[in-house]
């Protein structure tokens, strides 16, 4: 009984009742990838959407207001009336105070995340080689610098939200320092809600990619995934790692390059 | 050779031989026989039990829908009347024996959001896409059973918080179903704006939750675990549009993530994301430069997908039972894949359609108009198919076929009219009026009703073992088909004389009290046509215990899930999966023993009927 081969049933023994076989004709994996990872994939494009409609937003109310214009001869300075100039807000640097070191620190973070990303390639193959021990390495490496760029978000945070020593005078003739969700020294408070929200949503997502790379970190260590024959799971968790670095880039570009 | 045939027929699993000693025989049947009930039964990880969880849980959901809409049917038919009767149960949104204006609101936003989501998304896809993918392309389970479950239980955590909103004492969200800002960002609004509209927002990001989960495990299944010689062209059109669906929800739901997520900023923690100068109460805000319409976009991106992840699996549904009960091959297949490929990409280039009148730029409105009108297209396409299917067919009057040309008729009435609001300068006068809604109560309500009917009586034998009585069926069909004609065609009338939706009385307008007649014929066919809907809910429980015994194939259908045994196990088939070798509309083929031929039966077994290329196939 258990000699019957499990491909071909027993009534189909006659080599024309066997069905067709091609790539799409079911019974394998068309974009040869498992489930799990077509649902990494799926899942990654659904969230896609999710920022797309989060930027569209900051394209839309940035567009409601004026840029700062340069040509006109003026000094910038704060001001409610256009939108800030990012060089101008974003300059500081640990360490550094009162020194102007326009986007410095972020491209510091930037290059943090995008090295985080090379380490966690380097996981992934690991992980095709069985190499437990390197897969532990480049999973360190990796939450180390999500962690630490998640450290410098907080910085950037602290920095934005505390402001300026100067502080910005408003029209009704307070002095503003930093930013929160209802006021903003650095112009149209909508400015600030966005920063918030959209750099604390990816921020969000770098933080639970962190959480997941030190799940998949003690899965490994346990031989969990040795057990199981591959290490997909790390794969798996490399593909949101990268999606996130990459919106990351688009983050970066929308609200500290135009 | 014949006496083979029909033992594939009749046995279902005729490709497999009792006792073969299978990986996945052994690996899906034998550990699950003693399992708890409460694993086997709710927190199970069966795709057939997800799906009846769904399907109950919609009917809970529909009851409830259809009663807020009584309750307001009441209230427009009869703006005169006491309604201190219904004190007893609704306490103080009862005013001086009136309903309350606020509580009128909540009931149509409560009905909307009901219909829209829990019954005809979740009770429509939730159900048939979780019963019928596993079945029909020939697999075990979902990709994923245990994220399946997690996806009901989603949706059952977001219906308690919706459900529970309807209970607090500012009453549930109030500011319609698309929730538009700044009536729904403000809670100093209406009482409506308060805690049930956070309460709707928590909600519906749950569900959101739910559909990602329950759709990339649609997806994932249909790409992935076909069985063998399951092509994409030998899908039943019923998993093309599930899959479809999948997708349209996969990418449009997120969306409506983010605006819910902007909205809850703005309500909880002061942002101006869709908020700007706005005078309240004399009160001055200080939110400035956000945009009200901006929310509407991003509503809308979601919402104009949302009627096709509605309408979608009805029309799929019935192309399945159209040509299984006219005995015919379903008419175009392809041609019926490609319009719902048009229709899916389509819905995503539509949304501003919905927003003529906004303030949008006109020129935009044109362009939006021109994508809007293409949509007729496909849609032509599909009902000129169905009607060709069933033209010259042997058509068989079981309830479940009397749905599907009900849902067809339905179609046609309802699209008509949406040539006439796809038009920005008709749109001016007939936006906000009755005349949409009339629209789309047909083209997308009660047409994904029809199929949602058609489904549960065509597939209820595979679900429950037992078939739903006939009789019954009709009666339940009839009352249904008529009441639904009866409410929304005059209400077409009224809308073109101009009745705004949304208002809680018309009596204040002298020029109105004409129409009050009218009104009240409405009323009466309405709540006639949900009392019509018990005698299906009498239906369906009696005949899950008291039905009489279902065949394993009543319908003589041709698709796999006809294949498994009667009471069909976790895991599907007790032996091997049948592989397949056909399309799935092979009824009354030519030459045929039957007048139709299962998918799983291989070419070499029927060469009386084999077309000449055919009996070269392998």
């Amino acid at each position: 009984m258990s000699t019957i081969s499990t491909t071909q049933p027993l009534s189909s023994a006659d080599a024309a009742d066997r069905p067709r076989s091609g790539n799409w004709d079911g019974g394998n994996e068309p974009f040869k990838a498992s489930y799990g990872k077509l649902m990494m994939w799926f899942f990654l494009l659904s969230d896609a959407f999710t920022f797309a409609a989060f930027l569209t937003t900051y394209g839309l109310i940035r567009h409601r207001y004026p840029a700062f214009d340069a040509a006109a001869g003026k000094v910038f300075e704060f001001s409610t009336a256009y939108w800030p100039v990012p060089d101008k807000v974003f300059d500081g640097f640990p360490g550094l105070h009162g020194q102007s070191v326009p986007l410095g620190f972020v491209a510091l973070m930037t290059m943090i995340l995008i090295f985080s990303s090379v380490t966690m390639v380097l996981a992934v193959e690991a992980g095709h080689r069985m190499d437990k021990k390197d897969v532990q390495k480049w999973l360190l490496w990796t939450i180390l610098f999500g962690a630490t760029f998640l450290g410098s978000q907080a910085w950037e945070w602290s920095h934005f939200i505390h402001g300026t020593d100067e502080g910005t005078k408003m029209l009704d003739g307070t002095t503003v320092y930093g930013a929160n969700l209802a006021v903003n020294q650095y112009g149209p408070v909508l400015f600030a809600d966005l920063f918030f929200f959209i750099t604390g949503f990816h921020g969000t997502h770098v933080f639970s990619g962190v959480c997941l790379l030190v799940w998949s970190f003690i899965a490994t260590t346990n031989g969990t995934f040795e057990k199981r024959g591959h290490y997909e799971m790390v794969e798996k968790i490399g593909l949101y790692w990268h999606f996130v670095d990459l919106v990351w880039v688009f983050v970066f570009t929308f609200f500290y390059l135009v | 050779m014949a006496a083979n045939l029909s033992t594939q027929v009749q046995g279902g699993v005729g490709v497999t031989e009792p006792g073969i000693s299978h990986e996945e025989h052994l690996h899906h049947d034998d550990h699950h026989h003693d399992q708890h009930w409460l694993f086997k039964y709710v927190f199970s990880t069966d795709h057939k039990v997800i799906a009846k969880q769904f399907l109950i849980t919609g009917i809970f959901w529909a009851i409830l829908g259809g009663t807020l809409s009584s309750l307001f049917r009441l209230q427009l038919g009869w703006p005169e009347a006491t309604m201190e009767w219904l004190t007893p149960v609704f306490g103080k949104w009862i005013e001086a024996g009136k309903l309350s204006p606020d509580f009128y609101l909540a009931l149509v936003t409560m009905h909307g959001t009901i219909m829209v989501f829990f019954v005809l998304t979740a009770g429509l896809s939730g159900t048939f896409s979780n019963f019928l993918i596993p079945l029909q392309v020939g697999a075990r389970d979902m990709a994923s059973g245990f994220m399946n479950m997690l996806s009901y239980w989603f949706f059952f955590v977001s219906g308690i918080i919706m459900f529970s909103s309807m209970f607090i004492e500012t009453g549930p969200a109030s500011a319609g179903w698309t929730i538009y800002p700044p009536l729904s960002a403000l809670p100093q609004a209406i009482p409506g704006s308060g805690m049930g509209m956070t309460m709707w927002l928590v909600s519906m990001a749950l569900f959101i939750v739910s559909q990602l989960l329950g759709g990339v495990n649609y997806i994932t299944t249909v790409i992935n675990l076909r069985t063998r010689g399951m092509s994409m062209s030998k899908l039943p059109l019923t998993i093309w549009s599930f899959f479809l669906t999948a997708v349209l929800g996969l990418l449009s739901f997120p969306v409506l993530f983010s605006a819910a997520l902007l909205l809850i900023f703005d309500r909880s923690f002061g942002t101006s994301f869709f908020l700007s100068d706005i005078y309240i109460a004399g009160q001055a805000l200080n939110h400035t430069g956000g945009s009200p319409v901006l929310f509407q976009h991003l509503f809308w991106f979601l919402g104009h997908p949302e009627v096709y992840i509605v309408i979608m699996p009805a029309m799929g549904m019935v192309s399945e039972i159209l040509a299984t009960n006219a005995r015919k091959p379903i008419f175009g297949y392809r041609a019926m894949i490609g319009s719902l490929l048009g229709i899916s990409l389509l819905s995503f280039v539509v949304w501003a359609h919905h927003m003529f009148v906004t303030g949008m730029n006109p020129f935009l409105g044109s362009v939006f108009m021109f994508l809007t009108l293409i949509i007729a297209v496909p849609s032509a396409v599909k009902t000129f198919n169905w009607l060709a299917t069933l033209w010259r067919g042997n058509i068989r009057f079981t309830t479940a076929m009397l749905f599907s040309i009900g849902f067809v008729s339905l179609f046609i009435s309802g699209g008509l009219t949406g040539i006439i609001l796809g038009n920005a300068a008709l749109d001016i006068q007939m936006h906000n009026t009755y005349f949409v809604v009339a629209h789309f109560h047909l083209v997308m309500g009660s047409s994904a009703f029809f199929g949602l009917f058609a489904g549960v009586y065509h597939w209820f034998p595979k679900m429950f073992g037992r078939m739903m009585d006939e009789k019954l069926g009709y009666i339940h069909f009839w009352l249904t088909f008529i009441g639904v004609y009866l409410v929304f065609m005059p209400m077409h009338y009224v809308g073109i004389a101009g009745f705004p939706r949304r208002y809680y009385a018309w009596t204040g307008f002298d020029s109105f009290s004409q129409f009050a007649d009218l009104n009240k014929f409405i009323s009466i066919a309405a709540i006639l046509a949900f009392f019509a809907q018990f005698v299906f809910i009498f239906n369906f429980f009696y005949s899950i215990f008291r039905g009489r015994r279902a065949t394993e194939n009543p319908w003589r259908s041709t698709t796999l899930e006809w294949t498994t045994p009667l009471h069909p196990g976790h895991g599907n088939w007790p032996g091997e999966i049948p592989a397949v070798y056909r399309w799935p509309y092979d009824y009354s083929k030519p030459g045929a023993e039957e007048d139709f031929i299962p998918q799983n039966v291989p070419f070499s077994k029927t060469q009386s009927s084999n077309l000449p290329y055919e009996s070269e196939m392998e």
